[in-house]
């Protein structure tokens, strides 16, 4: 059999399925595994990059604002999820707290950043960039390791555990960064690989 | 659609059975020798032949790092001059007695239960595929995902030890330090997730067509 164009493969179990063009509102599965592969929404791509884009700035917020503030009678304590990311720098941990910093913000923003190149040319119908294929396959990649929404939930079972030792109040950056935890995720609902490679394709030639 | 299964779908023409190698980046299919795919440049294999190998060796590290996780303390706290440690479980036991059982509950879940029922769903996802097995590979699969997914859900509780540590400095009132736990614990959970991405999935299916082959029904 030649390998084709409209040759697809399953990446979960390898199954082939021939694959024209998907009619929209579709989402084609996998016979053998189920797996989406491919989805009929061609306004995707123009979804995504302004999901992204959104979640990029919006990651500013996080980055410049108090997170969480602690009072407890005269004493308060503020932290920016900068000083939460450096909490483990000293002595031995060091090398964890550089893991929680890449976890939190510099997985994600990689990931919003890699898509935003890859395929920001192609929502506004220019060529794309040169190292796009190199960009959308490690935001791929990347994906399991970008954790913020799992530090969302740490948040909240933090609060529990200090509810009692001292009032806490969210900042301008907390609020920001459950909206970016949600919009990650309405985005990634968005993307099919072989939706947005052969939409890569299309824009090459 | 090429693929269309006969004997309950399960055996639907692969990439390797057609002389083809798939990209599982981007899904494109190339011929059998090609090496780097030309769209993502992605490296290919029909099917990586050390991916249970890793596996093994990941899951076991993590078992390794699990186990000072859980004998050391996790934080440290210091409230006027008193220090007190706890572990994980201990923290778990603490939130009960505040009465937040819900948040025990999703603790507990996110470092012992979730770990634990790891290192056994690897093994058992590893061990299987090894044969021709007469399990599902809907169940297997549905496993794997389970595993893949529900696994980067554990570092809930080195993040909570980050937030709390960077919160809670009062000088002589209170204040909380991380134990080294803290690490092993990250640790872990990063080499068990280490050991289900290297799970190679095409493997469930590949025994199975060998058994079906084997006896005609």
């Amino acid at each position: 059999m030649e390998a084709s164009e409209d040759l697809v493969c399953c990446p979960v179990c390898d199954a082939l399925h021939e694959i024209g063009d998907v009619e929209v509102d579709t989402r084609l599965r996998c016979v053998r595994c189920a797996t989406v592969i491919a989805v009929g929404r061609p306004e995707a791509i123009v979804r995504i990059v302004v999901l992204a884009a959104t979640a990029l700035i919006l990651m500013t917020i996080v980055v410049f604002y108090p997170f969480l503030q602690l009072r407890n009678g005269v004493f308060t304590s503020r932290a920016s999820v900068f000083e939460t990311v450096m909490s483990f720098s000293q002595g031995v941990m060091a090398p964890l707290s550089i893991a929680v910093a890449f976890f939190v913000i510099i997985l994600p923003v990689a990931r919003l950043g890699t898509i935003l190149w890859a395929l920001g040319p192609l929502s506004i119908d220019r060529a794309p960039l040169p190292g796009a294929a190199f960009a959308l396959r490690w935001a791929e990649i990347l994906k399991p390791w970008a954790m913020a929404e799992i530090f969302m939930v740490g948040v909240a079972v933090a609060l529990v555990k200090l509810a009692d030792l001292a009032t806490l109040s969210m900042g301008p950056a907390f609020w920001s960064f459950a909206l970016i935890v949600f919009i990650t995720a309405l985005k990634d609902t968005q993307m099919s690989k072989h939706s947005i490679w052969s939409a890569l394709d299309s824009a090459k030639s | 659609m090429v693929g269309t299964g006969q004997r309950e779908k399960l055996n639907a023409l692969t990439a390797r059975d057609a002389g083809l190698v798939g990209c599982r980046h981007c899904t494109r299919v190339w011929p059998m020798e090609t090496e780097i795919c030309a769209r993502c440049g992605g490296a290919l294999e029909s099917r990586d032949r050390t991916s249970l190998q890793r596996v093994w060796a990941w899951a076991l590290v993590g078992m390794l790092f699990y186990i000072p996780a859980n004998l050391y303390p996790m934080l440290i706290t210091k409230t006027v001059g008193r220090a007190s440690e706890a572990t994980i479980v201990g923290g778990v036991i603490e939130l009960i007695h505040h009465h937040a059982y819900a948040v025990a509950g999703i603790v507990f879940f996110a470092s012992v239960v979730i770990p634990v029922g790891k290192f056994v769903a690897i093994g058992y996802l590893a061990y299987a595929v090894r044969k021709p097995h007469g399990i599902k590979p809907k169940r297997l699969l549905h496993l794997y995902e389970a595993v893949e997914w529900i696994g980067r859900w554990s570092m809930i509780d080195v993040f909570v030890v980050a937030i709390l540590v960077a919160l809670v400095q009062f000088n002589l009132l209170a204040t909380i330090n991380p134990g080294i736990a803290a690490v092993c614990f990250a640790l872990s959970v990063v080499f068990t997730m280490l050991s289900a991405l290297s799970f190679d999935s095409r493997r469930i299916w590949d025994e199975i067509e060998t058994l079906s082959d084997e006896t005609p029904s």
